[in-house]
């Protein structure tokens, strides 16, 4: 489900760019009211600042709300809360009445947005974490696919607890072995012809409905993985869920894992597990000449043209 | 082989390319006696439909002789005579097992991309564009067919070509559009576009036992057409439809009302033509739905409105007030050809139906472009165009 950034951060980092959009446009838009508000209208520089401060919230607006990526630029905010509260706390500082408890509110609200800047910010550079299924936190990218297959739940279990049928519908696989004693030895495909293999053991298998494994002490590229089978309803068949676990142990492997995955891992889980039904259910990957390699899930988006191949 | 191939925007030509080849052990090669020219090719041709590709093989409508079969494939024998339906379907899924041929959840290699525009990825489509299977078409002297133990039908007496070809796709899909309607005794069927699909729906519809059947367009040769076929027309250029057909039916309105148009249709009046026109080419909408919009308005309150055009994407203006309010049912699809394959063929040969009749012009695979250029023009009187490789 996630991978990169995570999506919440990146939604939280928008919501707070159409507030600075919100606050910016008044503030450049209406500098006087403004002062009135916050308590600061008898000093003559109150003006000029809120204009300075609404320009910059403008600017906090463009880049949170231009950016693919807006989670990143959270950090502007902060900086630039940093600023008002130093403001705000000289502000109060020399004021009594009213005013000061005016300025003592305005302060109390920008310090409660710069908590929230701070918690987006720091979620924003934490990597991502997910909670493993044992309730330990790991460091992983986790993708989870699910599809029905209109077979019984006992055959659809059997065809895929033998790993060496694996590599038939997984595009990035080049081969599975099963090596005995519930160990498999994997290969698959790297960029630049390369290949990367592991070690994988059966940590748990229970006939017809769940099957887990995990690369074993020293593979290269840390992983694993499980599969729930379960009936659909209604005689439809078996109900499918696949959860994968990369667990990188240094940050460049990550990377040649994710590449090694695609661009779009998640996309290519899902067209793993559609290839998975074709072969369950059809007897073989369906090709066509448009991607007639069949397993190669880059050809999705590079298609040759329609025509026979030669 | 030759083959008639996309190669842009109103433009085909057809081009020498290889033989096709086995590719899964269910396939069959095919050597094409006869294929057609459909309404749904030109909307690849008019470029609405995305993913086509330069160079993609076009047409789904296509008959012949096997000439190769698959391992896997016990059903057909080389020499075998076959009509071959559009929609590419496995006959294993559950889809498939429920005879929704044409949504079937295994024949789209490239399911992936028709996810992201419509959420599920329907069967793939011979010559239909990459997003629908990037399978190469039928314009052409042979054909590769998928999942041949499933869809194509063996025709074992002497009925030519032309009675059985349009048993591939607008036969069935006419017959579907009445059949959605659930026609019983006493209903008035209203058909936009008196194309062959709509006059297929306006037989369909008397065959189902419909009491009047109302054909609309704006073509004097081709509402002939299905007036012949016994349908009341109105040409909407000449008449405001929905006061018309009020009219016909005494405020009713028409019980179902059947949309054999889909996203390329015209409006007689210029501003709101203009309007969707621009929308459409600047790709806000993908479709021009005047006739859709039309039907669901024209329909009689608890009525049913089939959809059988086809559409690509997202439409605009869309009455859904109306459809809510009135109780109205919408029902859609491409046509789930290989359900109707048997029961329409049996028809064909006792008689009820000759679909020959649509057929207007012949000529050989090499006039592709001319036949593209004339269908999609209406030019001299073009109602359908079978090509001969
Ligand atoms: N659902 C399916 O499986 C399936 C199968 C085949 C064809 N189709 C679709 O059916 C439609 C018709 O196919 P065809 O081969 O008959 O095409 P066609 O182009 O020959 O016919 C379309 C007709 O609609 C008429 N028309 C245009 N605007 C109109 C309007 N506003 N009101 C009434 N009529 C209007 C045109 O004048 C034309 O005669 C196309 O959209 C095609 O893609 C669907
Ligand atoms: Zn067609
Ligand atoms: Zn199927």
């Amino acid at each position: 489900m996630s991978e990169g950034h995570d999506r919440t951060t990146d939604r939280l980092a928008r919501a707070l760019g159409w507030a600075s959009l919100g606050l910016g446009v008044v503030q450049v838009a209406a500098p006087g009211a403004v002062s009135r508000l916050s308590g600061v209208d008898d000093s003559a520089r109150a003006r000029g600042t809120i204009l300075l401060v609404g320009a910059r919230e403008l600017f906090h607006a463009a880049v949170l709300l231009g950016s693919r990526n807006p989670a990143s630029w959270v950090w502007t905010r902060v900086a630039g809360d940093a600023l008002d509260l130093t403001a705000l706390g000289q502000a109060l500082a020399n004021r009594a009445g009213r005013r000061r408890g005016r300025v003592a509110a305005v302060t109390a609200a920008v310090a409660g947005i710069t908590a929230v800047d701070m918690y987006t910010a720091v979620r924003a550079n934490r990597p991502h974490e997910d909670r493993g299924e044992d309730g330990r936190d790991e460091r992983t990218m986790n993708l989870h696919a699910a599809i029905t297959i209109n077979r019984p739940r006992e055959e659809v279990y059997r065809y895929w607890r033998d790993f060496e049928n694996l590599p038939r519908f997984m595009a990035h696989l080049e081969s599975v072995e099963m090596v005995g004693g519930g160990r498999s030895r994997w290969k698959a495909r790297a960029p630049l012809k390369k290949t990367v293999e592991w070690e994988a053991e059966i940590v748990e298998d229970r006939s017809g409905e769940l099957i887990a494994w995990r690369s074993t002490e020293g593979a290269l590229v840390g992983n694993s993985g499980s599969v729930r089978f379960s009936d659909a309803p209604g005689g439809r068949g078996t109900e499918m869920r696949v959860n994968l676990g990369y667990d990188p142990p240094g940050g460049k492997i990550g990377m040649t894992l994710a590449r090694l995955l695609g661009e779009h891992p998640e996309q290519q889980v899902r067209d793993d597990l559609r290839r998975f039904k074709q072969v369950v259910e059809t007897g073989e990957v369906v090709r066509s000449e448009g991607s007639p390699e069949g397993t190669r899930a880059v050809r999705q988006l590079i298609q040759r043209p329609a025509q026979p191949v030669r | 082989m030759k083959a008639t191939c996309w190669m842009g925007r109103n433009t085909v030509e057809v081009q020498e390319v290889p033989d096709p080849r086995i590719l899964n052990a269910r396939d069959a090669v095919v050597r094409i006696t006869s294929t057609a020219i459909c309404g749904s090719d030109l909307h690849l041709y008019d470029g609405y439909i995305p993913t086509v590709k330069k160079g993609d093989i076009l047409g789904h409508e296509f008959m012949g002789e096997v000439v190769e079969v698959g391992s896997e494939v016990s059903t057909l024998r080389v020499g075998d005579r076959v009509v071959v339906p559009f929609p590419i379907a496995c006959g294993n899924c559950a889809a498939c097992e429920h005879g929704l041929y044409s949504v079937c959840e295994n024949s789209n290699p490239n399911a992936g991309l028709a996810e992201k525009l419509m959420g599920h990825s329907p069967a793939g489509i011979f010559g239909y564009s990459h997003m629908l299977g990037g399978y190469p078409g039928g314009q052409a002297e042979y054909a590769r067919v998928p999942f041949a133990d499933v869809g194509p039908i063996k025709i074992e007496d002497d009925l030519p070509d032309d009675q059985v070809l349009f048993l591939s796709d607008i036969l069935p899909t006419g017959w579907m559009g009445a059949e959605m309607c659930d026609i019983k005794p006493g209903d008035v069927i209203a058909v936009w576009g008196a194309g062959p699909v709509g006059q297929f729906a306006v037989a369909s519809a008397f065959l189902m036992g419909a009491e009047r059947v109302i054909s609309i367009d704006r073509f004097p040769y081709r509402l002939k057409r299905a007036e012949r076929a016994g349908a009341e027309t109105l040409n909407y250029e000449e008449v405001d439809i929905l006061d018309a057909l009020r009219d016909m039916t005494a405020g009713r309105g028409p019980d179902g009302c059947i949309d054999a148009v889909g996203m390329e249709a015209h409006h007689p009046t210029g501003l709101v033509h203009a309007y969707d026109r621009v929308k459409q080419a600047t790709r806000m909408e993908t479709e021009r739905p005047h006739a859709l919009r039309e039907a669901i308005m024209s329909c009689r309150n608890g009525g049913t409105v089939s959809v059988i055009g086809v559409y690509g994407g997202l439409l605009d203006k869309f009455p859904m007030g109306s459809l809510m309010n009135r109780s109205l049912t919408l029902r859609s699809g491409q046509c789930h050809v290989q359900r109707y394959l048997e029961p329409l063929l049996g028809r064909i040969r006792n008689g009820d139906i000759d679909p020959s009749f649509v057929i207007s012009h012949r000529m050989p695979l090499e006039d592709a472009p001319r036949g593209y250029e004339m269908f999609k023009n209406k030019q001299e009187e073009c109602n359908k165009v079978i090509l001969t490789p």
